[in-house]
């Protein structure tokens, strides 16, 4: 039971880091982002195969956050001085592109059958609670490493700009200051995130297939940061746990309800889901997190 | 040093919004710019600054062709806009819509924010000194803390003037600042464009202001219908019959 509440706790704080990277792309420059599990994408193959090929975890975990860093560079160029929601069109492109080369390159990513037995974090330490409490906890190290990061950037004469951006672009264009500049770093930071996470997701699940980085990963994490607050590090927090007790917990709770049969539940899920997004957009468009203050 | 548009056109779907306007002042001029509503003038700042393209036509700042560089890329080569109506970083303080508007801070890339911390905060020393020197020259200092969502029309427009300076520009275009702004303070905003073009500063200004505008500048242009009708010494050209007619309705 222990070592099924850590592989939960492990798992919530990788979305964790997906949702520090999306929330700070929202809601700091205003960027729409459907394609976010494309990095993740790109960091769990890039940190598996090096790793798998010899390179010591540390680097591959550097360079799969490298990787997609710098995959959002030429997104970020092309598609910055696109409308928002061409912004949003783009990504999900890129994302299923990403996910499509990992199936149709056989020879880097072994396709459709995945990539198996990629190496454990810890493996020095005995398989099972150990080695998953290791991991949780460096994985807690990271993502406050992570929060400390934005909480720095938000403060900072960097933050101050992405403020003026959401405020008035073209008043900070007239002034000689690029808002693109400033969307591109903050989209490859954030990727360089969701690379870190795609890392742990790889080490940690130790078999990897195009099929665990479909679209519907992004719009999970989406649903975390609207529930709990876009555009805050609390909020990224507070949705990410509630989602993924969520959909852990559901699965228990089949018990309770009669005649739904398993893959009904699936279903029931997603539609929970659903119906809270759409009273959270009407009724509490901030999030749990979010400015009291204001509706 | 001199500020020269030639032959500017500019069309939205046939229609003509500017035709062969051209124009050319000192970099160090004090310089008025009138006309009746929907002459163009907006229109031509948009395109000297860069937030339009022109259909045809080019400027000119300094010795360098303007053409193609974006609106960034001008300000950074001297010369900054206003709006007409204000757009102030509204959640930003004002002393921080100064702070945003220097160019060059360490602290704004990524890199430079965490690899050279002590750079960054000696430069953010400094910005604050500079910008507490503007405030005080704009008088701003009793809302220096406040939002700028909340100030007045006349200080939002002070604030715009504030921002501009913070670039260290050579020309400044300025787009109606006496707009809503109420008479004290557009002596004041008067007093204040002097000082700076005393320093060597070259002002742009559009402005239906007529009475304060002719005491503040030395050259006037008048645009109507989307092309230059006269220019020259203020007295003169208010004085021009055709300026009249299309001006002032021929009445006054």
């Amino acid at each position: 039971m222990l070592s099924y509440l850590l592989a939960i706790v492990i798992i919530t704080l990788i979305y964790l880091l997906l949702s520090f990277g999306l929330s700070l792309q929202y809601g700091s420059v205003g960027l729409i982002n459907f394609g976010h599990v494309g990095f993740f994408a790109i960091g769990a193959y890039t940190s598996a195969l090096l790793a798998l090929s010899g390179v010591p975890l540390l680097a591959s975990f550097c360079a799969a956050a490298i990787a997609a860093g710098l995959a959002a560079w030429p997104i970020g160029l092309i598609s910055l001085r696109l409308r928002d929601d061409y912004f949003a069109i783009v990504t999900l492109g890129f994302s299923e592109t990403v996910r499509i080369i990992i199936v149709s390159e056989k020879w880097l990513t072994n396709g459709v059958q995945g990539v198996p037995g990629i190496p454990r974090l810890f493996s020095s330490l005995p398989v099972g609670f150990e080695a998953q409490l290791a991991t949780a906890a460096l994985l807690l190290l990271v993502c406050a490493a992570a929060a400390f990061t934005i909480w720095r950037i938000i403060n900072s004469p960097f933050g101050r700009v992405i403020q003026a951006i959401r405020d008035n672009e073209d008043a900070l264009k007239a002034l000689g200051k690029d808002p693109a500049r400033f969307k591109i770093q903050v989209l490859m930071l954030s990727a360089a995130l969701a690379g870190i996470a795609g890392a742990f997701y790889a080490h940690y699940i130790t078999f990897i297939i195009p099929e665990q980085f479909v679209p519907l990963v992004t719009f999970y994490v989406w649903m975390a940061i609207i529930i709990g607050g876009v555009g805050r590090i609390s909020g990224a927090i507070v949705g990410t746990v509630l989602l993924m007790t969520f959909l852990e917990g559901s699965r228990f709770m089949r018990d309770f309800i009669p005649g739904v049969s398993e893959v009904e539940m699936a279903s029931l899920r997603i539609g929970v889901i659903g119906l809270l997004l759409v009273l959270f957009t009407l009724y509490r468009p901030q999030g749990l997190m979010g400015d009291y203050t204001k509706r | 040093m001199t500020f020269e548009a030639v032959d500017i056109c500019k069309a939205f779907d046939g229609f003509e919004v500017l035709r062969n306007v051209s124009m050319s002042m000192p970099l160090d001029g004090l310089i008025g710019l009138i006309g009746p509503n929907g002459a163009g003038k907006s229109t031509l700042f948009s395109v000297i600054s860069g937030f339009m393209p022109p259909s045809s036509g080019h400027v000119t700042f300094d010795g360098v062709s303007m053409n193609g560089m974006s609106a960034s890329t001008r300000a950074r080569a001297g010369m900054v806009r206003t709006f007409q109506v204000p757009k102030e970083f509204s959640h930003l303080s004002v002393r921080e819509n100064l702070m945003a508007a220097a160019p060059g801070q360490a602290g704004e890339n990524l890199t430079g924010l965490f690899l050279r911390p002590g750079l960054v905060r000696r430069q953010e020393d400094g910005l604050r000194k500079r910008a507490d020197a503007v405030i005080s020259f704009l008088r701003l200092d009793r809302v220096a803390d406040s939002s700028a969502g909340l100030l007045s029309g006349g200080q939002k427009k002070l604030l715009e003037l504030g921002r501009a300076l913070m670039v260290e520009p050579k020309l400044i275009l300025l787009d109606e600042p006496f707009a809503g702004v109420n008479p004290v303070l557009i002596g004041e905003i008067m007093e204040r464009i002097r000082e700076l073009n005393g320093r060597g500063i070259g002002f742009l200004i559009i402005e239906h202001d007529l009475d304060a505008l002719t005491r503040l500048v030395s050259r006037l242009y008048v645009m109507d219908q989307g092309a230059i009708l006269a220019e020259g010494e203020p007295v003169a050209v208010l004085a021009d019959k055709a300026v009249r007619d299309a001006y002032l309705g021929g009445e006054a």
